[in-house]
């Protein structure tokens, strides 16, 4: 043994703390299948209960069909359940989506489109349609409810994820501390604006409005499930362009750019996704929290932080979440229904205090 | 030749503080440079116009002969890399992943051979499994070297030598590994690399560089090789400190703390 080798120490072999990351595949297959299964219960589950072995037939997949529940079974399910199953799929991937996106903006796991007021923000412009404009464009009141709600809710989820950007970043990094309180400041503002036009609303706005600033997917449709379709569309053609941005992001805004990347292009996309995603799920269902926090949380535990695969994982994660929840939410008070925004929130606010006194050291105290 | 980094009448004016004046320096591929001088001398700052963060008020900024300005993102990063003071990641990304980073968009088949030599090189194998926001400061300042050396050798496989910039890099390092660093920097410049580093251990930078640039309340207070730089007149002007470089015999000079003393 030469003199170098004594001198260097030998090398110490860590055990602990060890991760090893589960295949992408794997990760995939699993996640379908949770979604698949989740889904199908789904179906089965609701004020007209169709047990599994009429629901292949009543799919067309096969199997005899009972044709003394058939008929009955086949429009339960098209024309309510699975349009409901859709749409609580799409809401689940948007706002986990988002949620997982803002994380990497802003480089903290707590970042979440509800919490922090951007969906308040699209909440307030939506809301602001139905009562304000309401009486201006009365005579075309379906076209406002598809085409001017998400556009509204969209550039008030975006007005406020660039204010809150403006706010709580300075010299590419972003303060914890000031990034929460800024967004409940920010919430708490759009919350007024809400309260102020629920106290300016007429008895039917009042309804349209509170109902659905609960967060519930009652009232489903294949229309809105439509709507939906073209923003998760987007966002999975947009996925692989900024996954290894936001990777790299984590490091800094300065390490980004040393790293390659074009920060400030990467901000916008991520800005403009994240209000699209947000404005669109607050359309359609009001507000919804934490889902963006939960999901992507639990993912980042069992998959490790690569957004190449957290992204589409948290996308299919969280849809199959949001179906659960829902379905949960339908059979929990049957024959009412809680709204699902209720029941993500009673989850939800105890998990997010769990992750806030874990991730302690990055608040700084 | 071309310089591989150049800097001309380069100022940087931020408000009323004027934080650099007419600084000239050009640096050969193949050199190491340090620059050293008091807190607040403006070395940072140099360092960040260097890697192209910053954009100095005058003067010009040329990147193997052309404007640092006119390199894109990923252009720039093929032929520069940057090892900043300072990263806190707040997600838990392994050693291997934060490594990995540096090689781009290079599939991951391709980019591993890579990866694996480096992490090797930097003594990080037995640690490539581990989360970084786990590690020692020090673990993780070299985690981060691994990642500025991986990125450099992507980049010069494709476009020749490049340039790497170090902002401190030994501040959270052990002796040994503050040796290993200067060494390894010192190796990348024997094939070509122009290795520019801010060092506050004038020792350290007077065993690494080729060149020690000397940084004074803004402006250039000496250029040249260490023995030329180190001086005792330097140290008492620019560091406030009396001493004696000369106290061991030798090519390079010694600065003793035990030899100082504040003026």
């Amino acid at each position: 043994m030469s003199a170098a080798d004594a001198a260097a120490p030998a090398p110490v072999t860590p055990s602990a703390n060890r991760r090893r990351r589960p295949r992408a595949v794997v990760v995939a297959v699993v996640l379908l299948v949770l979604l698949l299964a989740v889904s199908l219960l789904a179906a089965t589950i609701g004020a007209a209960g169709i047990p599994f072995h009429r629901l292949l037939p009543a799919l067309g997949l096969g199997g005899t069909a009972d044709p003394a529940t058939f008929a009955r079974d086949q429009l339960v399910l098209w024309s309510i359940r699975i349009p409901r199953i859709a749409i609580a799929a799409m809401i689940g991937a948007l706002l986990a989506m988002s949620g997982a996106i803002m994380q990497g903006l802003f480089r903290n796991p707590l970042a979440d489109p509800a919490l922090v007021g951007v969906a308040s923000g699209g909440a307030f412009a939506a809301a602001f349609t139905i009562v304000i404009l309401d009486n201006a464009i009365a005579p075309n009141a379906a076209a406002k409810a598809f085409e001017l709600l998400p556009l509204a809710a969209f550039f008030g989820s975006l007005v406020t994820t660039l204010l809150l950007y403006r706010i709580a970043s300075r010299e590419g990094r972003t303060s914890v501390a000031i990034f929460l309180l800024s967004g409940l400041a920010i919430a708490a503002l759009a919350n007024a604006g809400i309260g102020l036009l629920i106290f300016m609303a007429d008895d039917r706005q009042l309804r349209d409005i509170t109902f659905w600033l609960l967060g519930s997917l009652g009232g489903a449709t294949w229309s809105k499930a439509g709507l939906l379709v073209p923003f998760v569309a987007g966002a999975a053609v947009a996925m692989p362009f900024i996954a290894r941005g936001l990777d790299v992001l984590v490091l800094g805004e300065s390490e980004a750019f040393h790293t390659g990347i074009n920060v400030e292009r990467l901000k916008i996309i991520c800005i403009v996704l994240v209000s699209a995603m947000t404005g669109a799920a607050v359309a359609i269902c009001g507000v919804i929290g934490f889902v963006g926090i939960v999901v992507p949380h639990l993912l980042r535990l069992a998959i490790g932080p690569g957004h190449r695969l957290l992204l589409p994982a948290s996308a299919l994660f969280g849809a199959a979440l949001m179906v659960f929840a829902d379905t949960f939410a339908r059979v929990l008070a049957a024959p009412a229904e809680i709204p699902v925004g209720i029941l993500t929130a009673t989850i939800g606010a105890p998990f997010f205090l769990y992750v806030l006194l874990r991730q302690r050291a990055l608040v700084g105290s | 030749m071309t310089a591989a980094i150049e800097v001309a009448s380069v100022g940087m004016r931020i408000k009323r503080a004027t934080l650099l004046d007419g600084i000239n320096l050009s640096v050969r591929p193949g050199e190491t440079v340090a620059i050293v001088g008091p807190n607040g001398a403006g070395k940072s700052t140099l360092l960040r116009i260097l890697s192209g963060d910053m954009t100095p008020s005058t003067g010009s900024v040329l990147l193997q002969g052309a404007p640092l300005k006119s390199y894109s993102a990923d252009r720039l990063a093929a032929r520069r890399a940057v090892l900043s003071q300072h990263v806190n990641i707040s997600f838990p990304f392994t050693v291997e992943e934060v490594v990995r980073m540096g090689a781009g968009e290079m599939a991951r088949a391709k980019a591993q051979p890579l990866v694996d030599a480096t992490l090797g090189e930097i003594g990080l194998n037995a640690f490539r499994d581990r989360e970084l926001p786990t590690l020692s400061g020090g673990e993780q300042q070299r985690a981060h070297f691994a990642r500025v050396l991986l990125q450099l050798a992507v980049g010069e496989a494709k476009h020749g030598p490049g340039v790497l910039l170090l902002d401190e890099p030994t501040s959270s390092l052990d002796l040994r590994y503050q040796i290993n660093l200067v060494e390894i920097g010192k190796r990348r410049a024997t094939t070509g690399t122009a290795v520019i580093a801010i060092l506050h251990d004038l020792n350290l930078a007077a065993r690494f560089a080729d060149r020690v640039v000397v940084l004074h309340r803004g402006r250039l207070a000496a250029t040249g090789t260490p023995r030329e730089t180190i001086t005792n007149v330097m140290l008492r002007d620019v560091f406030e400190v009396e001493t004696n470089v000369d106290l061991i015999a030798g090519p390079l000079p010694h600065v003793l703390p035990q030899a100082m003393q504040a003026v």
